[in-house]
């Protein structure tokens, strides 16, 4: 008989955010195909109830939670101690959480401190016959392998889309409130804030129905032999703003600064995705003057519709990945799509 | 913390029998290699699990965030006289003598090998473990100074959870992951930038050693090849290899069904002569549709 935990932090305004609401969708699905199970909730934050009453009728048997400005930001060294003291004192065999920064930072060590084991980035659950199996990505979203641990209590965080997100309510839930309490050492790390890259425009929005895709192609001598770094900041921009995308790199685009070629200056590292990048969820996507198979493989895997703008008809890795090729010059295109929108 | 941190620092007396202050730390890194990206994987299922098709055959890379780990931790030792740089690394020892063959000209470092599985499909628990286990073993570790450096995830497994498990292991409980830049202030506290939601960075200053930093990108190119950084790693890099004691991971509690390759071949529309006006009109369409 397993008892199913729900673990996520709240929001610095107190909600739970859309991915924690996903996973809790997921672990009252696997609560319903297995029998005899139970489900709880455990919370950590500034403050929780408002979190807890907004999902007080997702069927939890039990809400409990460590609130207090001590958890309030995300420092692995009081992180740890509400998850670990949220999992021991549930007495979870099956613990699931979502995959964002703050919990993938530090449920591997509470799996550590309760002898647990754990799986990150799962991306769906099934149960058949009361046995448990977890399905994730393997070698950067190149192969899935679904696999199942006899180890209680498995501990596992789930990517953003794995089920559909609960509703949440405006009831009242009662909540269990732990104490913990923290050392001086426990405090050696004070954090100071959040800042943006230093660059000169947010160009990542995860929200975004488009991810703009952007390749080294854009600061490559052009037709008339001449580099236009500055003309391509303009399209990418200029198209950002108004189609409210978001915006990816290749690998070999944002490399090119250390290595003292033309650079776009609002691109960063954190633009990236592919194999060192991220594998962004967005609706469409748009490649640009991209040739490899980070941005067209591994860096929109999760990208449902995908078009690409190349002067390379032959790019093996657009064909068979993207919908449409279009085979043109992206200066030109994007200069009239941006005129159009 | 602090206070015992700063005597740690006083770790030498001159000849005049002043104290000499030493702000080096000890940078252990954890990282080893994974296939070449560029490579077609396949997954085939054996006895032992599931694996890669010819993997010994496959041509190998160091972790690339492994790799960012390293340049950092070379580039932090540069900076911090009397520090040590070691990169701990578990795979097949025939392999890893071929990675450490380009890697050993681009960073000094001492080697410390297991040999064991660098697959993807491990139980990361047990490299972790095995992990901790070869950084305590290095003699004359100084955990006061200690700086556990590694891939914020592999290109293997991708999980992003062995450095904070090797951590937890350790005993050091200031974790920081996914980071692009680290600074040592002048008080000797360290100032990090980790990637948080939404393309932000979230900014904490960790007031001394010990800890765990699990490298993104970084700000540091691959450095390039230095054959005398390469003739002065090798003298220690053959012996490790050669040391090299058996990693004993067996993932066990851990039982794959399946692994496949998604099937996700699409039938692409490939448009040679479209006029850009026309590509342009049916892009915006297709983004407002």
């Amino acid at each position: 008989m397993e008892k199913i935990l729900f673990i996520a932090n709240t929001e610095s305004d107190g909600s739970l955010s859309k991915i924690a609401l996903e996973v809790l969708g997921s672990a009252i699905e696997l609560a319903g195909k297995l029998e005899g199970s139970t489900l709880s909730v455990g919370l950590f934050g500034t403050s929780i109830q408002e979190a807890a009453n907004s999902i007080a009728d997702c069927g939890a048997a039990s809400f409990s939670g460590v609130e207090g400005e001590d958890f309030a930001d995300s420092r692995y060294c009081s992180d740890i101690a509400a998850v670990s003291e949220l999992i021991g004192k549930s007495e979870a065999t099956l613990v699931l959480a979502p995959a964002n920064i703050r919990i993938s930072r530090v449920l591997p060590g509470a799996a550590v401190r309760c002898n647990g084991k754990i799986d990150s980035r799962i991306s769906r659950l099934s149960a058949e016959g009361g046995k448990v199996t977890a399905q994730r990505w393997f070698y950067r979203q190149r192969m899935t392998g679904s696999f199942s641990r006899d180890t209680r209590p498995w501990i596992m965080s789930m990517d953003a889309g794995s089920s559909e997100a609960v509703p949440t309510s405006s009831g009242t839930a009662h909540v269990d409130m732990l104490s913990v309490a923290l050392s001086d050492d426990q405090k050696k790390t004070k954090v100071l804030g959040t800042e943006s890259p230093s660059t000169n425009a947010q160009t990542i929005k995860p929200d975004a129905n488009i991810l703009f895709v952007a390749g080294a192609g854009w600061t490559k001598k052009q037709a008339d032999g001449q580099i236009h770094a500055e003309e391509a900041e303009k399209h990418i921009l200029g198209f950002l703003e108004k189609a409210k995308a978001s915006l990816g790199s290749s690998k070999s685009l944002v490399d090119q600064g250390s290595e003292g070629e033309a650079v776009l200056g609002f691109m960063s590292h954190l633009n990236q995705i592919g194999q060192t990048g991220a594998s962004p969820r967005h609706q469409k996507g748009l490649a640009t003057c991209c040739h490899g198979e980070e941005p067209h493989v591994i860096g929109w895997r999760f990208i449902n519709e995908r078009r690409a703008v190349n002067a390379d008809a032959n790019c093996g890795w657009a064909q068979g990945k993207a919908d449409v090729l279009y085979v043109a010059d992206a200066f030109e295109v994007m200069t009239k799509v941006n005129e159009l929108l | 913390m602090a206070g015992n941190n700063f005597f740690s620092y006083i770790s030498s007396f001159t000849k005049n029998g002043e104290l000499e202050m030493s702000n080096g730390y000890d940078i252990v890194v954890c990282g080893s290699l994974v296939p070449d990206p560029l490579q077609t994987l396949e997954p085939i299922m054996g006895p032992q699990g599931p694996g890669l098709k010819n993997e010994m055959m496959l041509p190998a890379v160091l972790d690339p965030w492994a790799g960012h780990a390293l340049y950092e931790a070379d580039h932090l030792a540069k900076k911090t006289e009397g520090s040590r740089v070691f990169l701990v690394s578990i795979g097949p020892k025939a392999k890893l003598q071929q990675l450490m063959m380009a890697i050993g000209q681009k960073a000094s470092f001492e080697l410390i090998v297991k040999d064991g599985p660098a697959s993807g499909f491990t139980d990361a628990a047990d490299t972790a473990r095995v992990l901790a286990e070869a950084i305590e073993s290095i003699p004359g570790l100084d955990k006061s100074k200690l700086l556990v450096f590694g891939g914020c995830a592999s290109a293997s497994r991708d999980a992003g959870v062995t450095m904070q498990m090797v951590g937890e292991k350790l005993g050091i409980t200031d974790h920081f992951l996914a980071v692009d830049a680290l600074e040592i202030s002048d008080s000797g506290s360290l100032k990090i930038k980790e990637r948080a939601e939404s393309g932000q960075y979230l900014l904490s200053e960790c007031s001394a050693p010990p800890a765990l930093i699990a490298w993104a990108t970084g700000n540091l190119p691959e450095p390039p090849n230095n054959p005398q950084i390469g003739m002065a790693n090798m003298r220690k890099i053959m012996p490790a290899l050669q040391q090299a004691g058996p990693a004993g991971i067996e993932s066990a509690g851990l039982s794959f069904a399946e692994v496949t390759i998604p099937q996700q071949k699409r039938d692409t529309k490939i448009e040679k002569d479209m006029p850009v006006d026309d590509i342009a009109r049916e892009i915006v369409e297709w983004i407002k549709g």
